[in-house]
């Protein structure tokens, strides 16, 4: 099993919802964050003078996935959440030990 | 309890117990009400319930521009400090319908004395216990809290409670209604030899400049917020929303069709078409040029400063809106939405933190609605005739002599109150308080309790 925690524009949820769940991964974990990589940052304005906002509003994607389906979501959410400009974000993959279900206590891969 | 705390609380009632009494005093010693209950009014002219359901009617649309000011300081300023702007603009407006009661209008309307003060109608008691100065009164307080709430927006966000507490006091008593006297009590600067005398139709002037420049004072006697200039260059401090400030901006613009067409003080009066119209395409003219301004400079119309041009087209037509025809209000209107625009740029630049812009929507935008009557005055309405209607320069001088004595008396006064104040108790909050915001600071309570802390 493996973890995709993928930061994403807020306003791509909804395709990268839609391509996650057409891969049968319908259940996900979703947070606000803010931050920045490269791009460092957006310049704004207000009143008429601009001003820069360093720490972007971003989305964290959390979902568990089979061994076998981390080619095929990837794929899935970079090309959902691709628009070629910075600030795009990232996606991490992390190994996962183990899982259960609360409502049956099924393990494993049975419980994501 | 402690002995000094004790004799704390008896200072402080007894401070309470004397005006209590002063009030009770005065009250049961009206020798003669002229007309406390408007018959003898009625019976001389049936045709009067018109006019004072007309002037009571735009009275309270000037009460709801209270609310408006409210909203845009609120959504032009953060959000930890959005109660204390709502505390400053409810306790302004109840400050200076006490002390404008207790000293103002008599200074402002009462019987003139050497062009300088007005002397007759303390505490609205005696001679003042009548219809018709109660009418007058209502309205007039209007107009006096409007000045005073100008001034918390340029001072916003790091004033403490206590000095501007003390500052929306002295502004009802002193500053506004004797300057007010000067123009609308008869007194000299409405006199002046010049053109028709010092002209102020609505209050561009005894209202916006006045309250412009004082918060001009209030906020060079502050400094800078933190965080405002680095390194020497300006810096914008993002409100927390452009959504209360626009719903300010409405309420302002809806306002002001009770603030300039009422202050014909008569429904009998048909002007009052005219001063509406005028009303309203000086304001749709300064937000479009103000609009249109940041779009040409920014790239993006921007639309905090659209707001702002929206109000500073109808201060700057508070004067003129009874004397001119419709292009001329255009014009004027115009004239102000790029006037505000390069004036905000203007005190940025020297140092002067204004968090709404405050100083240059209502100082500068008023001083242009003085001189403008001196230039578009058409002569069809109370003989005043400008320059471009072949008035000459008398009327211009008249009111340019108005404009720099309301800049210099406003400043002055002003000032010197900030800076006593400062003495006295200390003006700013401490840099600590500052960051936390003065709703936690101040008054120990967040107008968003709900929201997570954002740093801006």
């Amino acid at each position: 099993m493996k973890k995709i925690e993928a930061i994403i524009r807020p306003e791509y949820l909804g395709i990268v919802r839609k391509a996650l769940e057409e891969l049968g991964y319908p259940g996900m974990t979703i947070s606000e964050v803010k931050g920045h990589g490269k791009q460092k940052g957006l310049t704004q304005q207000w009143r008429g003078r601009e001003y820069k906002v360093d720490l972007l509003p971003k989305l964290k994607v959390e979902i568990v996935i089979l061994d076998e389906d981390v080619a095929k979501t990837l794929d899935a959410i970079i090309r959902s959440a691709r628009t070629g400009e910075r600030g795009d974000g990232k996606i991490f993959i992390l190994p996962v030990e183990g899982a259960v279900r609360v409502r049956t206590g099924d393990e494993g891969e049975n419980a994501i | 309890m402690s002995v000094n705390r004790a004799l704390s609380w008896v200072k402080r009632g007894g401070f309470f117990l004397f005006f209590t009494l002063l009030f009770v005093f005065l009250g049961s010693t009206i020798a003669s009400a002229a007309d406390p209950t408007g018959e003898t009014a009625l019976l001389g002219d049936p045709g009067l319930p018109v006019d004072y359901v007309w002037v009571l009617m735009c009275s309270f649309l000037v009460f709801l521009m209270q609310a408006g000011f409210a909203m845009l300081e609120g959504g032009f300023c953060r959000a930890k400090n959005t109660a204390n702007l709502m505390l400053k603009n409810l306790m302004d407006f109840a400050m200076t319908s006490l002390s404008f009661m207790v000293i103002g209008f008599a200074l402002m309307f009462g019987a003139d004395k050497a062009g300088v003060i007005g002397t007759t109608g303390w505490f609205l008691a005696g001679e003042a216990y009548d219809v018709g100065t109660y009418l007058f009164f209502v309205f007039q307080v209007m107009f006096a809290a409007t000045a005073a709430t100008i001034v918390s927006g340029a001072v916003a966000e790091r004033i403490k409670w206590k000095a501007y507490f003390v500052y929306s006091i002295v502004i009802g008593a002193i500053i506004y209604p004797v300057y007010g006297h000067w123009v609308w009590g008869g007194g000299w600067l409405s006199t002046l030899p010049f053109g028709a005398g010092h002209i102020d139709f609505a209050g561009s002037g005894v209202v916006h400049t006045i309250g412009g420049v004082v918060g001009l004072a209030g906020a060079m006697v502050l400094g800078p917020r933190i965080g405002k200039y680095v390194n020497g260059k300006p810096r914008a401090i993002p409100g927390h929303s452009l959504t209360l400030a626009a719903l300010g901006c409405f309420l302002l613009w809806f306002g002001w069709f009770g603030f300039n067409p009422g202050s014909t003080l008569s429904a009998h009066d048909l002007r009052i078409s005219v001063i509406a119209v005028n009303t309203n395409l000086a304001a749709a003219a300064a937000a479009f040029a103000a609009m249109l301004f940041t779009w040409v400079r920014r790239k993006k119309p921007d639309v905090g400063m659209s707001i702002n041009g929206a109000i500073a087209g109808l201060v700057a037509i508070t004067a003129p809106c009874a004397f001119v025809e419709a292009w001329a209000a255009v014009i004027i209107g115009l004239v102000a939405g790029l006037l505000v625009v390069m004036s905000v740029y203007f005190f940025d630049k020297i140092g002067v933190d204004d968090p709404v812009g405050a100083v240059s929507v209502h100082g500068t935008c008023g001083v242009w609605g003085l001189l403008s009557v001196g230039l578009f005055a058409d002569g069809t309405y109370g003989s005043v005739i400008g320059l471009f209607y072949g008035g000459g320069w008398g009327q211009l001088a008249a009111q340019a002599i108005g404009a720099a004595v309301c800049i210099a008396w406003a400043f002055i006064l002003g000032y010197a109150l900030f800076k006593i104040v400062d003495k006295v108790m200390g003006i700013r909050v401490s840099p600590q308080e500052e960051l936390v915001g003065l709703d936690i600071s101040e008054h120990g309570t967040k107008a968003y309790p709900e929201l997570p802390y954002v740093e801006a």
